[in-house]
Order: structure tokens, then sequence, then C-alpha cells
């Protein structure tokens, strides 16, 4: 099996956010929710960068290690994904992410944060695949359809990939030789405890 | 927040122009034809490099979160506290202070009243003081264990329930924890209102103590209303109580702030309740079967009058004399 991974070449990225629109769409994701989302670093300054970032998929995952009621489980393609059943909105989940994947619905004022929402990498969730109660629950299951996150198909530019780790890497690595500079595989550090030799 | 993320731009600025000076400079001597966009780019390692550890890597975003325009925030450490550290820390507060007790309990046994039962009673604690007891208690006692079903429960009840039994309590416990925290602020609040005149420290406290206390000592050195350890026990409730309800405050609302302070805030809180509640246990060892009529003081607010003499001698003598009345029966002018 594949270990999945995303991989934003900051080099490419415009920020035209077009995969956080993608994403929001594909899953009907409810407002104030984003799955994904497009940090520019150095904004208006040289050196200014854009970067996709959304779950990671973390090997080792903060997340699924600190819940209370351990309710992550990562699948044989190494996607990290919860059950909405068992969430009980904690936040601790927020806490220990690197990355502030998780998000809340506001269900009331104080005290009750709803379940938490984040990518799936278009893997659904628990319920059988495809179906309504996935939809509902995770959005779309674009893997077990044999596709690819919706993010990455998307990216008018090929900055964000998706896909299996090594396959990824080195189409990067390819890049970077190529035209001769790269920013890096952001975040890979601090989420698969590896990076992209360069 | 704003003067953080300035200095955090401040910081990236620096590293930046670093950069750029150093990678320039060949580039100047040959006088480039064509733009090098290497020169320019900003790379995750030195961005990491340049802040202080711990700190987020931070741009500008579009939506309107703004605690999504945090990139990374390096390091597992909060992670590593809350699996491993906070488990421990509580593990061992709790099994030790059990461990304490048992054998205290079974080297001293149950603190008589030496000169046995007098048949008088006196007040000592009036309605409003037995109020903000039972409050603060009640309270404290459902937030322990709600709060500890979040550390252990997955270890303990978890295996046993089944992961849907054990998600559907947890669900309940969160809810419960989160809304009776505000009645343990009240009570709080009211405690130390209503009995911090009494519980300054003084003098008597000094000898007191060192003439053993009430537990390890033999015989019963004077104290006045409350003696050094119920002041310990006052002074423990007030500082840890702020602590807890300032820390589970942030807590209710993790999305308002930086992470690096709610991760702050999750390990205060965590250490903080493993403390108090050992405190606690130890204290209502005290007032139950650890000392014979010390728990009659907040259930019917009267003791006998051998077991104030006995404990609080120079507080007997005050409400003899008329000097105070005894307990809070009803409200008092301003002296
Ligand atoms: C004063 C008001 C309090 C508030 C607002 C508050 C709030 C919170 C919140 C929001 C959490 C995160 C988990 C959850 O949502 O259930 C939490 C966890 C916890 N609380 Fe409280 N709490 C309060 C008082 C207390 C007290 C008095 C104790 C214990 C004596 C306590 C013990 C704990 C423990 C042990 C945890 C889990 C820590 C961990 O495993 O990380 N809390 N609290
Ligand atoms: S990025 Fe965050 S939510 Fe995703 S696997 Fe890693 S810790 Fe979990
Ligand atoms: S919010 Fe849900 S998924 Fe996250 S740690 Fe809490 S229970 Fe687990």
């Amino acid at each position: 099996m594949a270990r999945m991974k995303f991989l934003c070449d900051a080099d490419r990225c415009i920020e035209c956010n077009a995969c956080v629109t993608a994403c929001k769409n594909e899953h009907e994701v409810p407002w104030g929710i984003n799955r994904r989302r497009v940090v520019t670093i150095n904004d208006g300054k040289p050196g200014e960068r854009s970067v996709s970032m959304a779950c990671m998929h973390c090997t080792d995952a903060p997340c699924a290690s600190v819940c209370p009621v351990s309710c992550f489980y990562t699948t044989a393609d190494a996607v990290v994904l919860h059950s909405k059943d068992l969430c009980i909105g904690c936040g601790y989940c927020f806490y220990a992410c690197p990355f502030g994947a998780p998000q809340y619905p506001k269900t009331s004022n104080f005290g009750s944060r709803g379940k938490m929402d984040k990518c799936t990498y278009c893997a659904g969730g628990p319920e059988a695949d495809g179906s309504q109660a996935e939809l509902d629950k995770y959005g779309r299951n674009r893997l077990a359809e044999g596709k690819l996150p919706l993010c990455a198909e998307m990216c008018s530019t090929k900055a964000l990939l998706a896909g299996d780790g090594d396959i990824i890497a080195q189409i990067y690595k390819e890049r970077v030789a190529k035209r001769g500079y790269g920013s890096g595989a952001w975040g890979w550090k601090v989420a698969y405890k590896e990076t992209v030799a360069l | 927040m704003a003067s953080k993320l300035s200095a955090a731009f401040r910081a990236l600025a620096f590293g930046l122009v670093a950069l750029f000076a150093a990678s320039s400079l060949p580039a100047l001597a040959q006088q480039p034809t064509s733009v090098n966009p290497t020169a320019q780019s900003v790379k995750e390692e030195q961005l990491l490099q340049a802040l202080k550890p711990g700190a987020p890597v931070a741009g500008r975003i579009s939506i309107p979160d703004k605690q999504a325009a945090n990139l990374i925030q390096p390091g597992r450490d909060w992670r590593a506290f809350n699996q491993e550290t906070l488990p421990r820390l509580g593990a061992y507060s709790l099994i030790g202070i059990a461990i304490l007790l048992a054998v205290f309990y079974m080297m001293r046994g149950k603190i008589r009243i030496d000169s046995g039962l007098s048949g008088m009673k006196i007040l000592r604690f009036g309605a409003l003081d037995r109020f903000t007891h039972w409050l603060t208690a009640t309270s404290f006692i459902v937030l322990a264990i709600t709060g500890i079903n979040v550390t252990f429960g997955k270890i303990v009840l978890a295996p046993v329930m089944g992961p849907e039994a054990f998600a559907a309590w947890a669900g309940f416990a969160k809810l419960v924890h989160n809304y009776v925290g505000f009645a343990f602020m009240a009570g709080v609040l009211l405690t130390f209102l209503i009995w911090v005149k009494d519980n300054i420290p003084s003098a008597v406290d000094v000898q007191w103590f060192a003439a053993g206390g009430g537990l390890i000592g033999k015989g019963h050195p004077p104290a006045k209303r409350f003696n050094g350890g119920q002041k310990i026990i006052f002074w423990s409730v007030v500082v840890g109580g702020f602590l807890l309800s300032l820390s589970g405050w942030h807590l209710l609302f993790p999305t308002a702030e930086s992470i690096e302070h709610v991760q702050w805030q999750a390990t205060l809180h965590g250490t903080t309740s493993f403390v108090m509640i050992a405190i606690i246990i130890a204290h209502i060892y005290i007032g139950s079967v650890g000392m014979e009529g010390a728990f009659d003081a907040m259930g019917s607010g009267e003791v006998d009058l051998n077991w104030a003499k006995e404990h609080h001698s120079l507080w007997v003598e005050d409400v003899m004399k008329g000097k105070r009345p005894a307990g809070h029966a009803a409200p008092q002018p301003a002296e």
C-alpha cells in the first residue's frame, strides 16, 4: 500500500485559493470551517511564498495520541481519519496538531464545540465507502473511487501534490533539480519526521 | 497577539535581509543578466531557525479565521506532557496520597476528643459558611471525576465499557465539566470573601506548627477560628481554585488565542488539578474518618464544646467573651 502525503511546492503556489474552494465545495464543508487554507509568508516582501496547508496525515499523529476517546484511526494508505460518532469535541486534537488542522463547528455559545472536522484526504470516514452517512459526516470519498484528493487535482499550477510520498517527493526533487531552487517540502519534517533531500 | 505577530515578522524580516545580503553579494559582482529567484527564496528550515523555539511559522491569510495564519507549530512537547507526564503525575499523586493516609491512619488511628463529649454544642459554621463549603466541595468532586476521566478514562474505563459507551459517557462528562466549572468558580470566590479575614497567617500559627499541629503532636496547641493546617487548605483552595478557574476558562475557548498559550493553559490546568485533588483527599480524610467531631462543623454547623476547646481554643474564648459572633449566622456590619 502507498503512504499518502501532501507536498506543496511553494515556489509554484500563486495563492489562487482554488484548492480551498474545491475542498469546501466537494465536501460541502460548513461556513466557518476550512479544511485547507493558503498562508502567505513574507507577504509583500522579497522572498514571499504561499503554502497551501491542511491536515498532513502525520506519522505517529499527535492528534490521535491525545484524543481522550481514541476516535482516530490510520488507514492502510496512512491517511489519518476519525469517527464523528465517538468525538466529544473536547479540542485536544487542536491543541496538539502542529498544523492547526482540526476545526470545530460552533454549536452554542460556550463549552459545547461541535464534533471535530478536518481534511480526510478525500477518504471519508468509518462508514461504508460512498454511503450517504459518510457523505453527510465527512464528505466525499474519492480515494475509494480510485481518485486523488480534489485540492491537488484542481491545482492550476500543480503546486499542490498528493499521492504516494515517494512518488511526489521524486517529482518535487526533479523540479528542484531542473529549475535550480526550491523552498523545501513544507511541514514534512514535523509531520513525517523526514524531509525531501534536495 | 499583535505584538507577538509583529515580533515574529521582525524576526522573519531580519532573517531574510541577512539571507538576501549573503546571497546577493556574488550576484552583484557579476552584474546579473537574468533574475535569480533562488536568491530570495524563503526556506522553511531558515524560518524555523530564525524563530524562537516553539514559536509558530505564521503568515498572512485571506480567510476570517486569523488563527489559521499559523502554518506550522513545531514541537510535540504538549503531546508528550499530556500523554506521559500528566498521567504519571496524576497516578503518583493519587496513589501516593492514598498510601500516605492509610499509613497515617494505621499509626495514629482516629483522633479522638481527649476530654470526651461535653454534650454542649457551639455554633461553628452558619448557613452561609456551610453553603459556600458544600457548593465548592460538590462542584470540585464533580469536576475532579469528570476531569480525571479526560486523563485516565481511555486507559481505565474504555477497555471495560467499549468505545461507543465510553464516548457517550465522556461526552456527557465533558458537558458536565464545562458547566459545573462556573459553580466552582463562584464557590472559590465566596470561600475567599467570607473566610479570608480569619485566614491571615499569624504568630499563633507558627507556634501551632512548632507544636506539631493537631495531627502529629500530642497536645493541643492554641488556635483561633482556623488553625495553621486549615489555613494551608484555605490558601491552597483559593490559589489552586483561581489557577484552575483561569486555565479552565481559557480551555473553554481554545480557538480564541494562540496555540502555545492554549497548550500552556492545558498544562497548568492538568498539573494544578492533580495537586489539588491530592490536597483535598487529605482534607476529606481529616474532616471525616480522621478526626472525631470534625464533620459536625460542616454537617449541622454545631460542634461539641470540648472539641472546639481542644482544636480552636482562642476562637472559643473570643466567642465566649462575645468578641465575635459564632459562625456566619447573619450578615455583619463592616468592622
Ligand atoms: C473552574 C472551572 C473549571 C473549568 C472552566 C474547567 C474546564 C476544563 C476544560 C475546558 C477542560 C478540557 C476538557 C473538557 O472540555 O472537558 C478541562 C480538563 C480537565 N479539568 Fe477542568 N475545569 C475547571 C475546574 C476543574 C477542577 C476543579 C478540576 C479538578 C479538581 C479539574 C480537572 C480537570 C482535569 C483533570 C482535566 C483533564 C486534564 C488533561 O488530561 O489534560 N478542572 N477542564
Ligand atoms: S496534521 Fe494535525 S490533524 Fe492531521 S494527522 Fe497531523 S496532528 Fe492529526
Ligand atoms: S475534539 Fe474529538 S477528535 Fe479531537 S481530541 Fe477531542 S474527542 Fe478526539
